[in-house]
């Protein structure tokens, strides 16, 4: 087992298949591919994401559900010729064969080609997102029954220290889904956006265009850290500290939730990036440290409720 | 046949002295210990698909509005412990127990009193599992994969535990029986592989049992002892590793998989030729596909864990051999496409839930696929994708061939014909429902939605209520399946012929319908063109 995360020291497979998988996004149109980052009502597909990442799984995926419905239609097609053509009703004759090498050689073959193709163009994906390297800044997400914790360790190559907050639930949501609440869970919006079990006290704020390590562990039982846009999730495991990465492209606020049952509250700890420019990012990272400095004692005793505290005000931008 | 009737006959006479009591409780016979697993095993059906009701309910629109968030989960946990280990491996032992001393001309299983001993284990284990639910601390809420450390802070560790010990105890127990009748007391002239597909099907599903359910009692106990003993094997504060759990747990689970489906293949190729009329195609790849299924599971189990934070070439090589279960599945696929292509085909209700079988099984599968592309599956994992696609396999899957099986063989069992009509009815209903139910949980996976929320997201709230409408008018439909069985046992008039099928191969149609108490005490003679494959020459 390894405490190490996905692959530091990577494999290294193949080629790069950029336009293999272009064309699979150009093929993406299925399920009519909205464009969306965050769940949307009737939402029939996978999001492409805002990362440089994720459009891969997104292609994959897209790729393995038109060789499966391809598949489907053959297979299916030749069943359902065979139950009109063949039925005792229209007359028809049992025959007696039971073998056909050459078919079955066929058959075996064929599919054994397309999992190959499959297989390289996942090999590949795989191969890019186990590379952490030459991330420039690094936050440590901490999952709690049943809330996150977000550390800052560096940005752009200097350590950060007493940057960190607790981030859970919103109190509308919160309010909202106990149960007979009497409240509408179509009422809880932020502007136009309904975000009902998805929106949080204090969001994780991080720079685009800037290659984010993640290092994702957990403090009681076992989490995911999930967000849709981003294109993965890494389980949040109590002594295993796992590694993974994203270079949000697209401005703009993210929203993901717990994917791995931690308990009662486990559909109750939503997660929430909120990317921004390097600029704004620059203004809120003085910003919060800026109230480190004068309680130094009180953090190094109760870091965790201390940094609590220094949770964002309000960031600059909306 | 006649002159096996007579010789019946004269064996049945004792037993009609017995009382309801020393009947069932005290049975060694097969037929009636295949009986009480399939009767436990409906039981089981419906007090799990309750549960799933409760669930499908809480998620009818946004909000709580029925349960509180562990109530909820205790029932996702509850729903899967109970349609695994009560409803679907009962229903495939009981198929088992009535069905292969039939197939092989034995006159019982070949160790009885064990037989006897497996079945009665079960009402106990679960008598301990459902009486958790009435207890201060609340059932077990941490699904039924059990992780640590969620799964030691339920109140009711020790009680899931040794009801898991009992159901392993009952399915080692049963999986010896198979191998010791299917190995040991086959009539003379019914070679290996002559042996129908669904035989085949329950030995390897045997040995896979003997292999890995002692592997899940290890896991259990572990458990156990992490909650009550002070170890520490999967408690990182002490030394230990929450994932380890992971990892000895689905070396169980991934077998444990295909011993609900196994079965199932063999159930659609005994049914598929019976009503195309035409020998299955591809006997020995059948088999042979089979086979490296069984092998495949075993190293497979870590597809199960693609999140945990495997090393890369570690997720490389499950992605692969994951992938290369598709091969010998498509065979299977295939085969069955290929033995309905020329044959003279009629659709009654077994032949009806076969087709079914294919198709919606083959729809798993191929969501199966997409889940074993790691990057993807990043994307799908424990998502609702997951939850449609193991729906797909085990209730169109596993449960569809249950049934099949139940509307194939319940002639022969009571000696009565079924309603077609009402067959048809419970047939339509179900594939249009189980589809209604399932099929829109893909979309869900793919918008984000996680499994094993009580409550979600407006955006979703669309595609959950055409999921719950579809669940209860399926669970409902299934209500037309108790009053046909009902009406079977009891009511019908219609007698069942010796063969029931037009098309029926096999040495179970060579004896009356019913089949009496004791069959093949002399074994009977096995002519090749007699069997559901025909000649085996290739």
């Amino acid at each position: 087992m390894t405490a190490g995360g996905i692959g530091k020291h990577g494999i290294r497979v193949g080629k790069h298949f950029k336009h293999a998988i272009g064309a699979l996004i150009a093929a993406s149109g299925l399920f009519g591919g909205a464009v969306l980052a965050n769940p949307q009502p009737g939402q029939m597909n996978l999001t492409p994401g805002v990362t440089t990442y994720s459009e891969i799984p997104y292609a994959l995926s897209n790729d393995g559900a038109i060789v499966c419905v391809a598949i489907g239609i053959l297979v299916f097609g030749a069943m359902f010729i065979a139950m009109y053509r063949f039925r005792k009703s229209r007359g028809a004759v049992p025959e007696k064969w039971s073998h056909n090498t050459k078919l079955e050689i066929v058959w075996t073959t064929i599919p054994v080609i397309i999992l190959v193709c499959l297989a390289w163009l996942a090999t590949d994906g795989l191969r890019k997102f186990s590379d952490t390297t030459g991330s420039q800044m690094t936050v440590k997400v901490t999952g709690y029954q049943w809330k996150w914790r977000y550390d800052y360790v560096d940005y752009l190559g200097k350590p950060l220290s007493h940057v960190g907050f607790m981030s859970k639930l919103d109190d509308r949501s919160n309010a909202t889904r106990q149960l007979d609440s009497g409240l509408d869970p179509y009422a809880v919006k932020v502007g136009d956006e309904n975000t009902y079990l998805l929106d949080v006290d204090h969001p994780l704020v991080v720079p685009v265009n800037t290659k984010i390590r993640f290092v994702i562990t957990a403090d009681d039982v076992i989490h995911s850290w999930f967000v849709p846009a981003l294109g993965w999730k890494m389980d949040a495991i109590p002594g295993v500290v796992n590694a993974a990465w994203t270079n949000i492209t697209v401005p703009g606020v993210y929203r993901g939730q717990c994917a791995e049952l931690c308990g009662q509250d486990h559909g109750f700890m939503p997660i929430v990036v909120k990317a921004v420019s390097k600029e704004d990012f620059d203004k809120w990272l003085a910003d919060q440290q800026k109230p480190a400095a004068p309680a130094p004692a009180a953090t190094a005793a109760a870091p965790a409720q201390a940094t609590a505290q220094l949770a964002p005000k309000q960031t600059s931008q909306g | 046949m006649a002159h096996a009737a007579t010789h019946d006959e004269h064996h049945d006479e004792h037993h009609e002295h017995l009382n309801f009591f020393q009947r069932w409780v005290m049975s060694t016979n097969h037929k009636d210990i295949g009986t009480l697993y399939l009767v436990f095993s409906l039981l089981m059906f419906f007090i799990g698909g309750s549960f799933a009701m409760v669930i499908r309910a809480e998620l009818f629109k946004p909000g709580l509005q029925l349960v509180q968030p562990y109530f909820f989960n205790e029932m996702t946990t509850m729903h899967a412990l109970v349609m695994i280990f009560g409803a679907v491996m009962p229903a495939f032992v009981g198929l088992g127990n009535w069905m292969i001393p039939l197939m092989v001309g034995a006159p019982d299983m070949a160790l009885p009193r064990m037989n006897n001993l497996s079945f009665w284990i079960l009402p106990f284990a679960f008598a301990l599992l459902l009486s958790t639910l009435f207890l201060p601390g609340g059932g077990p809420a941490g699904g039924w994969t059990m992780y640590p450390p969620l799964s030691l802070q339920s109140a009711s560790t020790a009680y899931v535990v040794f009801a898991v010990h009992l159901m392993g105890i009952s399915s080692i127990m049963g999986a010896i029986n198979i191998i010791a009748t299917i190995l040991n007391m086959r009539a003379p002239g019914m070679d290996l592989l002559k042996m129908p597909v669904f035989v085949w099907s329950w030995l390897i599903t045997a040995f896979l049992l003997i292999a890995v359910m002692p592997v899940l009692a290890g896991a259990v106990t572990m458990l156990l002892t992490d909650k009550y003993f002070n170890t520490h094997f999967f408690d990182a504060a002490g030394g230990g590793d929450p994932v380890l759990f992971q990892h000895v747990f689905w070396f169980f689970g991934h077998p444990e998989v295909y011993i609900m489906i196994l079965p199932a293949f063999g159930i659609i190729s005994e049914i598929i030729p019976t009503f195309a009329r035409k020998p299955i195609f591809g006997y020995k790849a059948m088999v042979f596909a089979i086979a490296s299924i069984a092998f495949l599971s075993f190293i497979v189990w870590a597809h199960h864990m693609f999140a945990v934070g495997l090393p890369l070439g570690a997720e490389i090589f499950f992605m692969y051999a994951t992938m290369l279960i598709a091969v010998p599945t498509g065979v299977k696929v295939f085969n069955w496409v290929a033995t309905m292509w020329g044959g003279s085909m009629t659709f009654e209700t077994p032949m009806l839930f076969a087709v079914a079988f294919v198709i919606l099984f083959t729809i798993g599968g191929f969501s199966g696929l997409m889940l074993a592309l790691v990057p993807a599956d990043f994307q799908y994992h424990d998502t609702y994708f997951v939850v449609a696609h193991f729906h797909y396999v085990l209730v169109t899957g596993a449960i569809f061939a249950i049934i099949a099986a139940t509307y194939y063989w319940i002639p022969k069992w009571t000696g009565h014909m079924y309603s077609e009509f009402w067959g048809k009815m419970h047939f339509w209903n179900s594939v249009v429902w189980v589809n209604v139910l399932f099929f829109p949980q893909h979309f869900l996976g793919l918008a984000g939605m996680p499994r094993r929320i009580p409550d979600y997201n407006v955006a979703f709230a669309n595609f959950n209520m055409i999921s719950s409408i579809g669940g209860f008018l399926f669970g409902a439909s299934q209500l037309i399946f108790v009053g046909v069985l009902i009406h079977c046992v009891w009511f019908s008039k219609k007698k069942a012929t010796d063969r029931v099928w037009e098309g029926a191969k096999g040495l179970e149609w060579t004896v009356p319908s019913p089949a009496p108490h004791h069959t093949f005490s002399i074994a009977p003679v096995v002519h090749d063109e007699e069997l559901a494959h025909g000649h085996v020459e290739d």
